[in-house]
């Protein structure tokens, strides 16, 4: 049965579900994200700090939840959490913003 | 952030029965929540029995000079219940007559107890191990106390302090304003005399339990980020780093209801219940006293009051290490909270 939203916070948790339609990929998926999100050259703690500004670039609201638990029982504070939101969002206004060059390069060939 | 304890207050959940009938509802979001005796049965335990009385943790008393929100002591200035010089001979003389290698002190605030240094000093004479659960501000909330330092030291006294962030903000919320600032300024003394120098075997240990509803990342991985955070911005330096997940007990069960977070968390003690961390409980290796005496498997089902079996000696008084060594563990559904994920302990993780 289909819920009246398309967001149901309770989905997050059936997230390991998703390879149900499709065990094979699913694992190979789940075997290299947890691959992903271990420590390596950079600490799990800066990997989810990463992973919580993606988030936030990508709007998803269940990264959102489970990387704001995550960041916090890594022990990362609000301060840090809220500087990482603002290099998702510094990118996003840039991304935007660098493409005002094209904009000026066509205007100025277009113009007199 | 309250003032007052939950039994200053007169709050519901200072009665530890409401609190075991808030944990003992087995429904969780409609679902069965499997008592903690039936989930390690699945894994083959039998219940859990001690192996050894290796520590006395002793509870010197609620009194306190902070009021925590997650506290699961519910201790708070408003708090008078601590242990007398009586009681605490009891227990010198349980320590003596038995293997007890560790006296863990805790309360409360130990240092506040009139009888304190005295305890301290008979225990070093006994030649026990002694660890003192320092909240660091005691150190400065008076001039009789600003001498602690030394008196550790001097004790041979180990130093676990809590201290749940590096930053002033997550520190604050759990444990008062002004917090932060004053256990800098007490790590700052610990070091000056030794305490978690290197090479002067006078061991300091911070204590991380999460601000919140979540439960603590890897210990290695926090300890590291503590160490570099307090070494570049306040020069301190300490030993280990001893993550502990909060149990739902008093205060913290509290913030759990009353903030809505209770049954996620309970989930989620559940979901990463990790049956190798069964056999690592600390209650098998240790007695809880409380402060008056009485005897538990350890300080959470202390201030749940769920004592000693009747079969076995109940106060410090009648304590006898060879019979309580083989005891069988009271368990409860809190019991979670020390086998989620890496195992939870009074040193850390436990496995």
């Amino acid at each position: 049965m289909l819920d009246k939203s398309y967001y149901n916070r309770e989905d997050l948790k059936k997230f390991g579900e998703i390879s149900e339609f499709q065990p094979a990929l699913g694992k190979k998926f789940f075997d290299y994200y947890g691959e992903v999100f271990k420590e390596g050259a950079l600490t799990a703690r800066e990997k989810s700090l990463i992973a919580l500004a993606v988030a936030h670039a990508i709007q998803c609201p269940y990264c959102i939840d489970a990387y704001t638990g995550d960041a916090l029982e890594k022990g990362s504070d609000e301060e840090q959490m809220m500087e990482a939101v603002h290099v998702a969002a510094a990118i996003r206004g840039g991304a935007s913003l660098v493409h005002g060059v094209q904009m000026m390069n066509k205007a100025k060939d277009m113009s007199m | 952030m309250e003032k007052k304890s939950l039994k200053g207050r007169a709050h519901k959940l200072s009665d530890s029965n409401m609190q075991l009938e808030v944990l003992s509802a087995h429904q969780i979001k409609g679902d069965k929540f499997p008592a903690f005796s039936e989930k390690i049965a699945q894994f083959g335990f039998q219940g859990i029995n001690a192996r050894s009385v290796d520590v006395l943790q002793i509870n010197l008393g609620k009194m306190c000079n902070q009021t925590c929100a997650h506290c699961h002591v519910d201790a708070g200035p408003d708090r008078k219940e601590i242990m007398t010089r009586e009681t605490m001979k009891a227990c010198l003389k349980a320590v003596k007559n038995s293997n007890v290698a560790v006296a863990d002190l805790t309360g409360g605030a130990p240092e506040m107890n009139p009888d304190f240094r005295w305890f301290v000093e008979e225990l070093h004479a006994l030649g026990v191990h002694i660890i003192v659960r320092c909240n660091l501000t005691i150190i400065l909330a008076n001039p009789k106390y600003h001498s602690l330092p030394e008196f550790y030291k001097a004790n041979k006294v180990e130093v676990v302090s809590s201290l749940p962030h590096f930053s002033a903000r997550r520190t604050d919320k759990q444990r008062g304003e002004g917090v932060f600032e004053k256990s800098i300024k007490a790590l700052q003394m610990l070091n000056v005399v030794g305490y978690g120098i290197e090479g002067s075997g006078l061991p300091l240990n911070l204590v991380y339990n999460p601000s919140g509803a979540f439960l603590p990342g890897d210990q290695q991985g926090l300890e590291n980020e503590f160490k570099k955070k307090l070494r570049d911005n306040f020069d301190i330096s300490f030993n280990s780093l001893f993550a502990i997940t909060n149990l739902p007990i008093s205060r913290f069960l509290d913030y759990l209801v009353s903030s809505g977070n209770y049954e996620e968390y309970m989930e989620k003690l559940l979901d990463v219940f990790n049956p190798a961390s069964v056999t690592g409980v600390m209650c098998r290796d240790t007695i809880s006293v409380g402060w008056d005496g009485y005897l538990y498997d350890c300080d959470f089902n202390q201030m749940l009051d769920m004592n000693l079996a009747d079969n076995l000696p109940r106060h410090i008084e009648d304590f006898d290490g060879n019979v309580l060594k083989n005891r069988e563990i009271r368990l409860g559904q809190h019991c979670y909270g020390c086998t989620a994920g890496s195992g939870s302990s009074c040193g850390g993780t436990t496995t």
